[in-house]
């Protein structure tokens, strides 16, 4: 799935940082390089972020602003960081907190 | 452990329109003034508005929210104001600190005077399914496709139709989601008719007096359950996204956590710092303006924000009492005019039961 919008009535071409790649427990995605991590992993039909810790249901962002802390990943070994205030940069690796095992 | 601190004679905390306002009026009376915003842009949520505004023309009427944020932005570094962005406000603290987490790392900030100018969060309401990825606010849905060019989903399902449910229904159409109806609870359309038409003259169905049942899906929305008050009739939607527009409550932490007091007003969001008129919450040097102060408009923001700006001055004698009479009673004058008609009447006595509050 491709949720990015491409050419934009108003806004004309949209997306057009550099691509870069990043890895989402360990596979690695497009994405372009300033959007925020959230951003980026929703451009690709990624909408789990995080599992809960008891229950292990799969979150996803909610508010995008940075409040609700349901994008929270670890982030290049760094846990809860909020991933849709973050911007992505080449290289990044980032893991989805809680994910139950294979 | 100590960490650095750094005196400061004015600072703003939130660049949207409010704090860029408080700033740029503070600055014009000769106050250095610092902004201090989270995101790496300055704007607020303006940044995230392509639709035209309208008003009156002191408030960017006819000019797209992005173009407005741009303006106010350059208007603030033309009169030197520093806005230092990705900087969180971690803490206000009863001292009257402000701890950030910068770039460089976290310090502490000694205001003389500071400006909350937080705005505002989503609300949100539980009901089966409700935590499901996929499921997110308006507002969320509206940063995601008008900022970062990203689709909330193909198919999506609007829950509330007043302004913001349906400003973000016709912007994912015009980004090429697929908007398969809009539901609201209430009898009638809660937005300005102007929206409303522009939704359903794209065929968007507007379903009143219907409510959220469920969603449904193992890991992520894969359909929505609406049910009619009126027949008891149950519909499934086939949706990737279900998009929540179901108003804001300010955002007032800090204010909070200095001890401001608090008052609840359901009409402007819920849990607010007690102002007045002129923008100044119980505790001396703390301030207030925009949706933190109530939810608004963004015309509204600003007004209160340059009101903010102006008693900050004031307070620090940048301004004579004069001066500053002069200049208030112009903000309070573009005011009482936003606040004319059914819906700004209805926000007025709000802002009222906040002043005697």
């Amino acid at each position: 799935m491709d949720l990015r919008v491409g050419e934009h009535p108003i806004l004309g071409e949209m997306g057009r940082g550099r691509p870069v790649t990043i890895y989402v427990d360990g596979q690695p995605i497009s994405a372009r390089e300033g959007e925020p991590i959230a951003a980026a992993l929703y451009a690709q039909g990624i909408k789990t972020t995080r599992y809960s810790p008891l229950s292990r249901e799969p979150r996803g962002p909610f508010c995008m602003i940075g409040r609700c802390t349901e994008c929270a990943m670890i982030v290049d070994g760094i846990p809860n960081v909020r991933t849709c205030l973050t911007p992505v940069c080449d290289g990044m690796k980032v893991e989805t907190p809680g994910r139950p095992g294979p | 452990m100590s960490l650095p601190l750094e005196p400061q004679a004015m600072v703003v905390v939130g660049a949207g329109p409010a704090g860029l306002c408080a700033a740029l009026e503070a600055a014009k009376a000769g106050v250095p003034a610092l902004v201090l915003d989270e995101n790496d842009r300055g704007g607020g949520q303006l940044f995230k508005q392509i639709h035209r505004f309208f008003g009156s023309r002191h408030h960017g009427a006819g000019k797209r929210g992005y173009e407005i944020a741009a303006e106010l932005v350059e208007a603030c570094l033309q009169a030197g104001v520093e806005i230092r962005l990705s900087s969180t406000v971690l803490g206000f603290f009863p001292s009257g600190e402000l701890m950030v987490d910068g770039p460089q790392g976290v310090y502490l900030i000694k205001p003389g005077v500071t400006v909350v100018a937080t705005g505002a969060s989503e609300k949100s309401m539980a009901f089966p399914g409700w935590t499901l990825p996929g499921v997110m606010g308006a507002g969320a849905a509206q940063t995601l496709v008008n900022v970062h060019g990203v689709l909330p989903g193909e198919r999506v399902l609007m829950a509330g139709s007043g302004n913001v449910g349906l400003i973000v229904s016709y912007q994912l159409l015009q980004a090429g989601a697929h908007v398969v109806g809009i539901v609201d609870i209430a009898d009638r359309v809660g937005g300005y008719e102007v929206h409303s038409d522009r939704v359903r003259r794209e065929g968007v169905p507007v379903y009143l007096r219907h409510r959220l049942l469920a969603a449904e899906g193992g890991s992520g929305v894969q359909s929505v359950l609406v049910e009619s008050m009126e027949e008891g009739t149950i519909r499934r939607f086939r949706v990737d996204s279900l998009c929540l527009a179901l108003g804001l409550t300010p955002l007032a932490e800090l204010a909070a956590m200095r001890c401001c007091r608090m008052v609840f007003q359901a009409e402007l969001g819920g849990f607010l710092p007690w102002h007045d008129r002129e923008m100044r919450t119980d505790q001396p040097g703390v301030y207030v303006a925009g949706d933190t102060a109530g939810v608004e408009e963004a015309s509204v923001a600003m007004e209160e924000g340059r009101m903010a700006g102006l008693s900050a001055a004031e307070d620090l004698e940048m301004l004579s009492a004069r001066q500053a009479a002069g200049r208030k009673a112009a903000v309070r004058h573009r005011l009482e005019g936003l606040s004319v008609g059914p819906y700004g009447s209805t926000k007025l006595e709000a802002k009222r039961g906040v002043y005697c509050g």
